[in-house]
């Protein structure tokens, strides 16, 4: 990742935090100053979707033409992208016991959200009962190709079928014709990228990590032989 | 290659009658143990309990059955497909008889339901087509998470927990469904789910059989 990204990235969550909790927001009732975390909870499922699609990429990838190095980048995005995931879930939950009244509600959205993240919790799984390293690279591979596409009508297609106390589903408008005014796009549309970019940061750490810890063994396999 | 692979299913397993009336009971003692609960108190299930008995009963002996469709495989039987059929045919194979066995046992379970607790379906061919749909389903996802499973360690445990995110989009559709039917809606209302379903299969069939030469290979 170019160094100037990085500095993007900083910039922006930096700002995100302070312009999120200072800048005016329109006041709505129920809502009230819970609305700021819009600019936490939202990029976390943004954040969560791209980098999962990340991993798929890498995923298909791996298929194509097997190498170690898009195994781990898999690996690694779906890492980040499952604390994505979790970060969104508590964003959400706090949310939710303010503006709803419970911390979990029969939501489609709720029951779609816990659901895949029990699929990439499965993912890790699976990755931890093969031996075999490229055994467990081709099988995890393709759980992912097809979990992710199992995944897509379930947090999609499924919740705007039916009603949900989310926007923009079920008759509620989307958050674009909804009243997020023009000061909330200031600051939530950089909470997107800035988010985003931390996560892609943290996943190259974590790819460097892998490698690393594979010439490690490769190492001390010479060692020893 | 395609149909005689499929009779080789067959052959089998009605060779092997011990697993397939293993299956049976199974799913017989689930629903009689359902059927012993419930008859404690007369009139104490409703229509929402009965879908809920119902899918968990015929989720829980489909994951049973169809998990061994590679799992219980010898190592060397698939080398010997591997020399004389072509990935594709082996899957297609094992999907269409999965999911005949799927539907065998949703009608079986459909009959001991209606035997043995009651039948609160209004409609039944649209519940049959019902079944039909959510048994292709579960026997394109399940078998090529048979495939994945049987290769790691511990594959039963694997199985259960690989399958059931998976499986959830095809049940959602299907309990909703179920719902509209025991509800006695016009048929029109389930029209949404079952197409629903329609394309979710669509989608897992085609990745399954793309996707099932990658694990074959090893």
């Amino acid at each position: 990742m170019k160094t100037w990204l990085k500095i993007v990235a900083v910039v922006l969550v930096v700002y995100v935090h302070v312009a999120g909790l200072l800048l005016g927001v329109p006041r709505l009732n129920i809502l009230n100053e819970t609305i700021r975390n819009l600019y936490f909870h939202v990029p976390m499922w943004f954040g969560m979707t791209a980098l999962y699609s990340i991993s798929l990429y890498h995923s298909v990838r791996y298929l194509r033409n097997p190498t170690l190095d898009r195994d781990h980048k898999a690996s690694a995005f779906a890492t980040t992208g499952i604390v994505f995931g979790f970060l969104g879930l508590g964003t959400g939950m706090l949310w939710a016991k303010f503006a709803w009244g419970a911390f979990w509600t029969g939501d489609p959205k709720l029951n779609g959200a816990a659901i895949t993240t029990l699929v990439y919790l499965a993912y890790f799984v699976l990755r931890g009962s093969v031996d075999n390293q490229e055994q467990r690279s081709r099988l995890s591979a393709v759980y992912n190709i097809f979990a992710y596409a199992a995944m897509i009508p379930l947090i999609f297609i499924l919740p705007r079928l039916s009603s949900s106390l989310h926007p923009g589903s079920g008759g509620n408008p989307g958050f674009n014709t909804y009243d997020l005014d023009s000061q909330m796009r200031l600051v939530f549309y950089p909470a997107v990228i800035g988010w985003f970019l931390v996560g892609y940061w943290i996943s190259t750490l974590r790819i460097r990590i892998l490698a690393l810890e594979e010439k490690m063994a490769e190492l001390d396999y010479a060692k020893h032989s | 290659m395609l149909l005689s692979l499929i009779r080789k299913e067959f052959t089998l397993e009605l060779r092997r009658r011990s697993v397939v009336s293993g299956i049976g009971l199974y799913l017989f003692a689930i629903i009689f143990i359902c059927y012993l609960t419930f008859s404690l108190r007369r009139g104490s299930i409703n229509e929402a309990t009965w879908s809920a008995l119902f899918w968990l009963a015929i989720l829980f002996s489909v994951i049973n059955s169809v998990a061994k469709s590679f799992i219980g495989e010898k190592r060397g039987l698939s080398i010997y497909y591997y020399t004389v059929a072509s990935a594709q045919d082996v899957i297609l194979s094992k999907i269409i008889y999965n999911t005949l066995l799927c539907l065998v046992l949703s009608v079986v379970g459909f009959i001991l339901f209606s035997l043995f607790i009651s039948n609160p379906v209004q409609d039944t061919p649209l519940f049959l087509l019902t079944l039909l749909l959510t048994s292709i389903g579960f026997s394109a996802s399940l078998s090529l998470i048979s495939a994945i499973a049987a290769k790691a360690n511990n594959s039963n445990v694997l199985m259960a927990v690989l399958s059931f995110p998976v499986l959830i989009a095809v049940l959602l559709m299907a309990i909703r469904a179920t719902k509209n039917i025991v509800d006695g809606l016009e048929r029109s209302t389930s029209y949404d789910e079952l197409t629903n379903l329609l394309a979710i299969n669509c989608i897992l069939t085609a990745l399954a059989y793309i996707l099932f030469p990658y694990i074959w290979r090893s």
